[in-house]
C-alpha cells in the first residue's frame, strides 16, 4: 500500500539517477542506518559480536569487493582467501613497523596493497576467460598462501609462524588486542562496511561500472564502443581487490587478533565468499549483504535451534548444519538461480502492485 | 597524392555533401590465404550515406571491421580527417568518433536501456576512479549533463518507454533501434551500420529507413552501411560501393550502381561459357 511510486515524480536526472528512486526504499535505509548505529552499538554483547555481527559485517566487505569482480565485471576468481591473507598481512606488517599511525589508516592502507597485488594477478583476465582464469585466481591463492607460510618476514620472525594484532586504539578506545568492547570493534567495522558498500554503489551506478558490466555482457562489442579491456579489467581487479584487502585486515587485527594463515585464509575461504555472491546474487550489492547473512546467519541459528532448542548433541547437531545448509544452497540455486537479490527485487515488484495486481 | 579532396557535391535532393572525412587507400586483407578484401580504395565524405553492398561474403563486413578498427589490412592505408591513422586498437578508433551497430545485435544484455546508451556516451566521460567512487564533483556533473544528451537520442529514436528495462526483454526490432542509440549517444562523425534493417519486418524497416534518414539529416552525421534489402540501399544512400569476392566492382549514385554492367552480372549471375 504505501510502497509506491506514483506521485514520487523526479525533477532532475541527479535525482532519478540516486540509489533508492522509491521514497520507501529510502526512509528504510535510513531507518537501517540509525538503527546499525544508534541502537545495535548500546545492547550488543560479546556473543552476538562474535557470532554474529563481526563475521556478517567483514564478510560482506568481502563479497561486496568479489561481487564487484565476479558480478559486474564477469571475472570468475577463487583467490579471495588468498587477497583476504593479502590485507591481513599487509595490516599486521603496518602495525608492527608503524605503531604511532593509527590503525584506521592501516587498514585503508592494506585495502591499497591487496589492491596492487590483485591488479597484477589480474593480468592473466586479458587474456583468458571462464574457468581458466578461476584456475589462474587460484594458483594466486595458493601461491599467496604459501608466500606468507615460507618467508618468515611476513610474520615478523614469529617462532609459532603466527600473526597477531598488538593493541591499537581508536580516540583512546583500544578496537584491536585482549581489552576491546564489544561496541567498539562493531562500529569500526560497521564504519568500514558502510563506506564500502557507498562507494560500491557509486562505482557501480557510474561509468565504471557501466564499463565493466559491458565487459561482462560482451566483451567484443565494449571494446568496439571505446571501452579499454585492460583498463576496465584491472580497474575491477583493483577495486575489488581494495575491499577484499579491508576485509582481510579486519578479519585478522579485529575478529579473530591471531592468524594462522593456511587455516584462516585457505582456499575454504574463497569458496565461502564466492558462495556468499553466488547466493546473495550476482551484480548487485544488495545481494552481497544477503549472501553474507544467510552464510552467517543460518549455521547460528541452527545451532540455536538443534542444540539449545531440541537438546541434540553438539556433534550431531554440527554435522547435521553441514547437511542442511549444503542442501538449502542447492534447492535456493535451483529455485532461483539469480540469487535473494533477486528474490527481493521480485518481492519490490509484487508489492509495488499490492494488493491490486492488475 | 597525399591530400584530401575538401570540395563537396550537392546531392538530388538538394543536400551539400562535404569533403573527404574518411579514405581507404589500396586496402588488402588477408586471413592466411583467404583474401577478404582485395586492392580496394573508396572514400566517405562529410554528410553523406554511403552504401556498401554486394553478395554474400564479398568481405563488406570485413570492409567495416577494417574501418572500425578490429582488422589490420596487410596492405594498404586508412586516412581519417586529413591523416593517416595508425594502426589503432578497436576502442582507440571508437573514441575518435566512429561509432557502429552490429550484425547480430551486440547489446549489452544485463544492462538497461539507459544504461547501454550512456555507455555509448563514454568517449565524452573523464572523470577518475576516485571522483566516481564519492559521487561528487565532476563525477555526478557529467553524469547529469551526458544524461541530458542521451535523454535527447531516446527521445529522438522513440524509446522513451522502456528506457529502464533491461535490453535481455526486449524484442528484435526495438534491440536494433537500442543499438542505433548507443552508437549516436557518442555523436560520432561517421556512424558505421552493419546491416541495419536485416531481419526486420516492412514496418519495422519502414521505420529503421526514417531513423538513419533523420539522423543523417538533423545531426549531420555522416553515415556508412551495408544492407542487403536494394531497395532500402537506393532509396537511401547518396552514393554506393560494390564489391564482389572482395573487389571493388562499381562506386556511385545508386542510378550509375544500378546500370553498371559488373554490377548486374555479380548479382544476377553470369554465363559462363
Amino acid at each position: 500500500m504505501f510502497y509506491r511510486e506514483a506521485g514520487d515524480f523526479k525533477t532532475s536526472y541527479a535525482e532519478d539517477t540516486q540509489t533508492f528512486p522509491i521514497r520507501f526504499d529510502r526512509y528504510r535505509y535510513f531507518a537501517v542506518l540509525a538503527v546499525a548505529f544508534l541502537v545495535v552499538p548500546f545492547v550488543i554483547n560479546d556473543y552476538w559480536l562474535n557470532a554474529v555481527f563481526l563475521p556478517f559485517l567483514i564478510y560482506s566487505i568481502a563479497a561486496i569487493g568479489l561481487n564487484i569482480l565476479v558480478g559486474y565485471c564477469g571475472q570468475v576468481s577463487l583467490g579471495t582467501g588468498g587477497f583476504m591473507a593479502v590485507g591481513a598481512y599487509a595490516c599486521y606488517k603496518l602495525m608492527t613497523a608503524f605503531p604511532d599511525v593509527n590503525i584506521f589508516f592501516h587498514v585503508i592502507i592494506a585495502g591499497g596493497v591487496t589492491a596492487a597485488v590483485g591488479t597484477l594477478f589480474g593480468l592473466p583476465s586479458l587474456r583468458i576467460k571462464g574457468f581458466y582464469l578461476a584456475v589462474a585466481t587460484l594458483a594466486a591463492q595458493f601461491f599467496l598462501v604459501w608466500l606468507f607460510n615460507r618467508v618468515p618476514w611476513f610474520y615478523n620472525y614469529s617462532a609459532s609462524g603466527q600473526i597477531n594484532a598488538p593493541e591499537r586504539t581508536i580516540f583512546g578506545i583500544p578496537v584491536t588486542g585482549a581489552e576491546t568492547a564489544p561496541w567498539a570493534t562493531y562500529l569500526l567495522c560497521l564504519v568500514f562496511l558502510t563506506a564500502s558498500a557507498l562507494i560500491a554503489r557509486n562505482l557501480t551506478r557510474g561509468m565504471a561500472g557501466r564499463k565493466w558490466m559491458a565487459i561482462r555482457d560482451m566483451d567484443i562489442a565494449a571494446e568496439i564502443i571505446g571501452v579499454n579491456p585492460l583498463r576496465a579489467k584491472l580497474s575491477a581487479f583493483a577495486v575489488s581487490s581494495f575491499f577484499v584487502g579491508i576485509a582481510g585486515a579486519l578479519f585478522f587485527a579485529v575478529y579473530l587478533g591471531a592468524v594462522e594463515v593456511g587455516e584462516v585464509f585457505g582456499i575454504n575461504k574463497s569458496f565461502l565468499v564466492l558462495f556468499m555472491v553466488i547466493i546473495g546474487g550476482l551484480g548487485s550489492i544488495f545481494g552481497s549483504f544477503a549472501g553474507a547473512a544467510f552464510l552467517v546467519l543460518l549455521p547460528v541459528l541452527l545451532k540455536n535451534l538443534l542444540v539449545g532448542g531440541l537438546g541434540w548433541p553438539t556433534d550431531l547437531a554440527a554435522h547435521l548444519e553441514f547437511i542442511i545448509v549444503g542442501g538449502l544452497i542447492v534447492t535456493f540455486l535451483v529455485a532461483e538461480p539469480h540469487g535473494l537479490a533477486q528474490l527481493w527485487r521480485v518481492a519490490k515488484e509484487k508489492l509495488r502492485l499490492w494488493p491490486f495486481p492488475h | 597524392m597525399n591530400e584530401m579532396n575538401t570540395e563537396g557535391y550537392v546531392t538530388e535532393d538538394g543536400r551539400k555533401i562535404g569533403g573527404v572525412v574518411m579514405e581507404m587507400r589500396n586496402i588488402t586483407l588477408r586471413f592466411g590465404g583467404v583474401v577478404a578484401i582485395k586492392d580496394i580504395s573508396f572514400d566517405i565524405r562529410q554528410g553523406e550515406i554511403r552504401a556498401i553492398i554486394g553478395p554474400n561474403g564479398a568481405g563488406k563486413s570485413s570492409m567495416l571491421n577494417v574501418i572500425s578498427g578490429f582488422y589490420n589490412p596487410q596492405v594498404g592505408e586508412v586516412w581519417y580527417k586529413g591523416e593517416r591513422r595508425p594502426q589503432m586498437k578497436p576502442y582507440q578508433v571508437a573514441r575518435q568518433g566512429i561509432a557502429r551497430t552490429f550484425q547480430n545485435i551486440a547489446l549489452f544484455e544485463g544492462m538497461t536501456v539507459l544504461d547501454n546508451v550512456m555507455t555509448g556516451r563514454l568517449r565524452h566521460m573523464h572523470a577518475g576512479l576516485v571522483a566516481q567512487s564519492l559521487w561528487k564533483g565532476r563525477a555526478e556533473a557529467e553524469e547529469v549533463k551526458n544524461r541530458e544528451s542521451v535523454e535527447k537520442i531516446i527521445d529522438f529514436l522513440e524509446i522513451q518507454h522502456i528506457r529502464k528495462t533491461p535490453v535481455g526483454r526486449l524484442p528484435y526490432g526495438l534491440k536494433k533501434r537500442v543499438e542505433l542509440a548507443r552508437a549516436l549517444a557518442a555523436e560520432p562523425s561517421i556512424l558505421l551500420l552493419d546491416e541495419p534493417m536485416a531481419g526486420m519486418n516492412v514496418e519495422e524497416k519502414e521505420d529503421m529507413s526514417r531513423f538513419v534518414l533523420d539522423v543523417n539529416d538533423e545531426f549531420g552525421t555522416t553515415i556508412a552501411l551495408i544492407e542487403h534489402d536494394m531497395g532500402v540501399v537506393m532509396d537511401l544512400s547518396d552514393r554506393v560501393v560494390v564489391m564482389d569476392y572482395g573487389k571493388k566492382i562499381g562506386d556511385g549514385s545508386p542510378d550509375e550502381v544500378r546500370n553498371n554492367q559488373d554490377v548486374i552480372d555479380a548479382y544476377l549471375g553470369v554465363a559462363h561459357d
